[in-house]
């Protein structure tokens, strides 16, 4: 088990909930809403130090009485130590946590990510929006379990919404890389990023 | 000569012995130039332009069939050639690039992705590029094998040198989206997207 887990209830007490060892790595279910101020404590405490978060991820259960849960994988790579930490969600409540970009800045799209494909809202994140889907997007959220493998709508409406779609609209003015040469794009594209907009939610026929 | 000119003008739907000769050699100079300089326009998504990469190199060179010539870009383009899978992300860009191939223009559909979707029936996917453009050649395999794309290729050579200048049927018009948006009627679209094979024991509701 690994020592930070001591370390963490002593600190915060019930905010910390069950801990489990599997294949050799730590899990430590931490409370939702305390889960900012333990990620904050295990980044910077002298000790722990775990200063690259490797991934952001979530879970769904088929187990329909299992909740959702948000994993956080942690590596201290001075010390060379993984720590899991995960947050339970109930399906049917509220899906929010506190987003971790402000500690690390690599969160950001594995946040977006996860809310693409769960619904679960980061509060606090700069820019939740869809990274997979595209923004407009209106079937819902593809990983979660009542989620019908091949989509809500029928062939023909995804098609119809997909060839609607204006390729250009799925990317921000700084991931085409086109800042710079804003004055000489085409005028219609300009006014569309001007507007900022990314096209309308269409409405099923 | 003329005359010929003058008998297809008053004739129209039969045209004399000496005329037909003569459409027939514009037929062939044309289509064969056509058919034989090739340009084709990789649009390669997965694994099947993996395949495609491999008959473009050397040791099968579909150079040697006119197709020396890769057009990265689609405006200098005559067959798009659609070499994997295609999400329904990439479907408003398929069909940017083939609106801005010039006429004349062919498509081939290269693998099971492609032509239906494959083993990926969900979400995400398009079931078959033909509910986005249209297609001539499909060519079947999971990728298929680099003698299957250019069996493919001569197959479309075969299409483009039984067509005719002069028969007066649109084979290439330029299949513009309808007022719906789509290029098929709702109804074909659903059908031919319909799951088959192992993948009909799954269900669309949760």
């Amino acid at each position: 088990m690994n020592p930070s887990v001591d370390a963490l209830r002593a600190t915060f007490g019930t905010a910390i909930g069950r801990a489990l060892e599997s294949c050799g790595d730590t899990i430590v279910y931490v409370g939702r809403d305390a889960l900012r101020d333990v990620m904050a404590w295990l980044r910077d405490t002298p000790e722990h130090t775990y200063d690259y978060l490797v991934d952001v991820t979530a879970v769904e259960y088929r187990d329909r009485e299992r909740p959702l849960e948000v994993v956080y994988g942690l590596r201290s790579l001075a010390r060379r130590a993984d720590l899991r930490v995960k947050v339970e969600l109930e399906p049917q409540g509220d899906l929010t946590v506190d987003s971790v970009v402000p500690l690390w800045r690599g969160a950001d799209w594995l946040e977006r990510e996860v809310y693409d494909m769960f619904g679960i809202t980061f509060r606090g994140h700069p820019d939740l929006r869809r990274i997979l889907m595209w923004e407009t997007y209106a079937e819902g959220f593809p990983l979660r379990k009542d989620f019908p493998l091949r989509g809500r709508f029928s062939r023909a409406e995804q098609v119809r919404q997909a060839l609607a779609a204006h390729p250009e609209a799925h990317y921000s003015m700084e991931e085409l890389s086109i800042a710079e040469a804003y004055e000489e794009l085409p005028a219609d594209m300009k006014e569309r990023l001007r507007r900022g907009e990314r096209g309308t939610v269409p409405e099923p026929e | 000569m003329k005359r010929v000119i003058e008998t297809k003008e008053t004739s129209g739907q039969s045209p004399n012995y000496l005329l037909a000769k003569v459409q027939d050699l514009v037929d062939w100079a044309v289509n064969s130039s056509r058919a034989n300089s090739l340009w084709p326009m990789p649009f390669g998504t997965a694994c099947c332009a993996i395949e495609f990469m491999a008959t473009a190199a050397s040791r099968y060179d579909f150079a040697r069939f006119g197709m020396e010539r890769q057009a990265f870009s689609p405006r200098q383009a005559d067959v798009l050639i659609c070499a994997g899978r295609l999400p329904f992300k990439l479907a408003p860009v398929i069909r940017r690039i083939y609106d801005q191939m010039p006429q004349p223009k062919w498509v081939i559909s290269m693998g099971a992705c492609a032509s239906t979707g494959g083993i990926f029936d969900n979400y995400a996917m398009v079931q078959g590029i033909d509910t986005i453009v249209p297609v001539d050649v499909y060519v079947p395999g999971c990728p298929p094998r680099p003698e299957g794309l250019l069996y493919g290729v001569l197959l479309l050579h075969k299409k483009i040198k039984g067509e005719s200048l002069f028969d007066r049927v649109p084979r290439r018009e330029e299949q513009p989206l309808d007022d719906r948006g789509l290029r098929l009627p709702p109804g074909e679209i659903d059908e031919i997207s319909e799951p088959f094979g192992n993948s009909v024991h799954q269900f669309r509701s949760a």
